[in-house]
């Protein structure tokens, strides 16, 4: 039968027909849902969320080494916290085996860039695999096994958002009885010394030349005749996008297994049609190997690099040829951006945070990067994970040797805390500046779509955890200075904020409060209650000053011609934000 | 591809677009089409506008429906609407669920809702306006708009024959079956 799936439910079903057993993972989008539903077979594979993506993928490598197959997850920028381990497990191979999946975001939907990550198996010289849809995303992660230990290779397997979040139908396959090799020490591959390493190394080119003649004969790599006038190399979802603007009035060339490029096939190829279009989305990874080669091709000098591509965009870079539209004048029509949601306890925060003057808020990534947007512009950068900690160390640095009294406040999660910001501040404390660091604990991984984390009491298959508390972490690093406050209290805010600026030391604020879409567990109830209610504005109090406005809450809205503010009782919460920035105290609990 | 049909169906995020697109996938996967969905997820789901795209046909390449490619445009909410109404065909249908949700801007009194709207649409294409809200409320679960707006979709697409009562049981928890149903036969009739 078949079943209709996303490309990443599809990948973890792929994970069980290949008798995988191990994966590890960290959250990311578009990557996510690979191992939650990976984490679903839980008698066969063994799923853990690590606290960043090195470690998620070094414990695969343990897991292959120690002779099963394993897979490791994440989204593309995650690949560069990996690059560590991934360059020289590519050295060394595997013993079980041993897949890495990058979701690429081309189109920048939920990331801060669109690399793209085909040039990471060149460069770590590992084979790769590109899935144009769900049954591929499946029917990969087995043929990975296959090469991985075929070749003694690791496989990247590179999807896309598009790919990862579509569902398209997928013919279920049968779990194969993969037998776990043995573990036997061997320093002369394992241990990545100089002097073995560099033996490693000349077997590794050889280990792409052989894996080249295997691209060339693979029917990953297959070829569909149509008219010979135009031939379109092209993989991933683009090859789905050049079938739709092309249909049968070209002959394909698609290509599954793109790393190493299967060059004679191309070669071939070409010189049976009139003009080769290479046809790719983001940079011109293939069309350069193409060109290398002494293939003349058309690619990135027409078909843009930037951004996501999609059908109509061939379409006019192509043919010239745009679909008819309904023209209307859509000049009214309001952005829509997301928002912190009604009750997030990140509104607060920030809504106090950007009263103050003189500082620059280092930011990081997690729904609280909202706290960037209007009206809150609570926020000065966001480079990556982790880097609000030692971004905010280095420009404190800087302002405190050329006398300048501002002062850099770091805003991060606690995921993202546990991920990297913990190394982060232990520079801080290490080289002594006295930037103010924020760790804003909502009890759970927030954007993602609230996966476990070390900090909030289970793993990923359900399991109980130790739950690992902040505030003792910190001091730990070194911090002696913490404060851990309710971010629904602004006095409370406001007190630690004082207090932080004032210090030559560095300091921590902790504000802990859960996500409010949170689900709450045993140790949630116990610590924070059923603390949901309802507010509402007393309109002949309301002397319509619209400061309630200020922290931009979605359930919050402000009538021009009455002049007063209203509050929607379906999104509210009551978590009294507004009715604390009220001067008049027009907005009160109901009931009350 | 001309085979292939298109169904966009647009809201804000939180609105319960996904459950009324995984029964119409799940109708049509049994009725035997190839069918592709894509949907937004993560950042942009944070009240942000969210999109649902579901092409169906004897061979479906692209999971993405084009500008002017759309057979229909499901809209959740009004404004929506009219920011997705340039991916409609121009002999295509709209169904609007006469519902607003004001975005920050208009909540702190920056921008103004849009007027008009509805009139302006109604004046280009074929356009059916639904209560959804208020009928949802007359069956007793507000949270069943959802499924009243794809019994209007699955009349403006002509596809009342597919075994819909089945796919409502397949992706609804049993004790919301009943409810789902009625409101499936109100969006049917209206």
């Amino acid at each position: 039968m078949k079943k209709l799936m996303t490309g990443d439910e599809a990948a973890a079903r792929g994970a069980y027909e290949a008798g995988i057993s191990y994966a590890a993972a960290y959250p990311g989008t578009p990557s996510t849902e690979i191992l939650e539903n990976i984490a679903l077979y839980t008698e066969d594979i063994i799923a853990e969320w690590a606290p960043n993506e090195k470690v998620a993928l070094e414990a695969a490598i343990g897991a292959s080494i120690a002779g099963a197959r394993a897979l490791a997850s994440m989204k593309h920028v995650g690949v560069n916290v990996a690059a560590d381990p991934l360059f020289t497990f590519g050295y060394t191979g595997v013993n079980g085996g041993m897949v890495l999946i990058s979701t690429d975001d081309p189109g920048m939907h939920s990331s801060q860039n669109e690399q793209d990550n085909r040039y990471y198996a060149k460069f770590a010289k590992v084979a790769m695999l590109e899935p144009s849809n769900s049954q591929e995303s499946k029917d990969m992660v087995k043929a990975a096994m296959e090469i991985s230990e075929g070749f003694d290779t690791m496989v990247l397997m590179r999807m896309t958002t598009r790919v990862c979040h579509s569902k398209t139908l997928v013919e279920l396959g049968e779990k194969s009885e993969a037998v776990k090799k043995p573990y036997v020490k061997n320093l002369q591959k394992f241990d990545a010394v100089p002097a073995v390493c560099r033996k490693l190394h000349v077997a590794l080119e050889q280990k792409l030349i052989d894996l080249e003649k295997f691209s060339n004969e693979t029917e990953l790599n297959y070829t569909e005749w149509n008219s010979k006038d135009i031939g379109i190399v092209t993989a991933g979802i683009a090859y789905q996008y050049a079938k739709e603007v092309y249909g049968e009035k070209a002959s394909y060339l698609k290509l599954g297994f793109t790393y190493p490029l299967p060059v004679d096939k191309i070669r071939s190829f070409a010189s049976q049609v009139k003009y080769l279009y290479v046809i790719e989305e983001l940079e011109p990874y293939m069309e350069e190997q193409i060109k290398a080669a002494g293939i003349p091709c058309i690619g990135k000098d027409v078909v843009p690099r930037t951004g996501e591509l999609n059908p109509d965009i061939l379409a006019k870079a192509l043919l010239g040829v745009e679909r008819e539209v309904i023209r209307y004048d859509d000049s009214v029509v309001v952005p829509r951006p997301p928002v912190l949601c009604a009750g997030c306890p990140h509104r607060g925060f920030f809504y106090e945070l950007s009263k103050r003057k003189d500082i620059m808020i280092t930011g990081d990534i997690g729904c609280y990067g909202l706290g960037g947007m209007d009206p809150l512009y609570a926020k000065d950068t966001c480079i990556c994970m982790g880097a609000s900690i030692s971004m905010g160390h280095g420009a404190q640095q800087v302002f405190n040797r050329f006398n300048e009294k501002m002062r850099a406040v770091a805003v991060i999660g606690d995921s993202t805390f546990f991920h990297t910001g913990m190394n982060s501040l232990l520079n801080t404390v290490y080289n002594r500046s006295n930037s103010i660091t924020c760790i804003l604990d909502n009890r759970i991984t927030g954007m993602t779509g609230h996966q476990e984390n070390p900090g909030t009491g289970f793993t990923l298959q359900g399991l109980p955890a130790k739950i690992v508390e902040i505030e003792p972490l910190v001091r730990a690093l070194g911090i002696d200075l913490v404060k851990t406050v309710n971010p629904l209290r602004l006095d409370e805010l406001k007190a630690a904020f004082d207090w932080a600026m004032e210090q030559t030391e560095p300091t921590v604020i902790i504000t802990r409060w859960p996500c409010v879409l949170k689900k709450h567990s045993e140790h949630d109830m116990k610590e924070f209650g059923d603390y949901k209610s309802l507010c509402e504005v007393d309109t002949d109090v309301c002397i319509g000053c619209r400061l309630c406005t200020k922290p931009g809450c979605p359930a919050l809205a402000f009538d021009n011609e009455s002049k007063k503010a209203s509050i929607d009782k379906i999104q509210c919460i009551g978590c009294q934000v507004c009715a604390q920035v009220c001067p008049k105290k027009a907005i009160r609990k109901a009931g009350n | 591809m001309a085979d292939v049909k298109n169904i966009l169906l647009v809201g804000v995020g939180g609105q319960g677009t996904i459950l009324a697109s995984q029964i119409l996938s799940t109708g049509l996967v049994s009725a035997g089409y190839d069918v592709k969905m894509s949907e937004v997820h993560g950042m942009a789901q944070r009240g942000g506008s969210v999109t649902t795209q579901v092409r169906f046909g004897k061979q479906v390449h692209a999971p993405i429906i084009g500008k002017g490619q759309a057979d229909v445009l499901v809209s959740f909410e009004i404004m929506e609407t009219l920011r997705w109404l340039e991916f409609l065909k121009p002999d295509g249908k709209v169904v609007i669920n006469n519902h607003k949700i004001p975005s920050v801007p208009i909540l702190s009194g920056k921008r103004e809702y849009p007027r008009g709207v509805i009139e302006t649409i109604s004046r280009k294409v074929d356009a059916t306006v639904i209560d959804a809200g208020r009928i949802a409320e007359e069956l007793g679960n507000p949270k069943t708009m959802n499924v009243i707006l794809l019994g209007a979709l699955v009349k403006a697409m002509g596809l009342t024959e597919l075994e819909w009562r089945a796919a409502i049981k397949e992706c609804v928890k049993p004790k919301f079956v009943e409810i789902n149903l009625e409101a499936f036969k109100a969006g049917l009739s209206v």
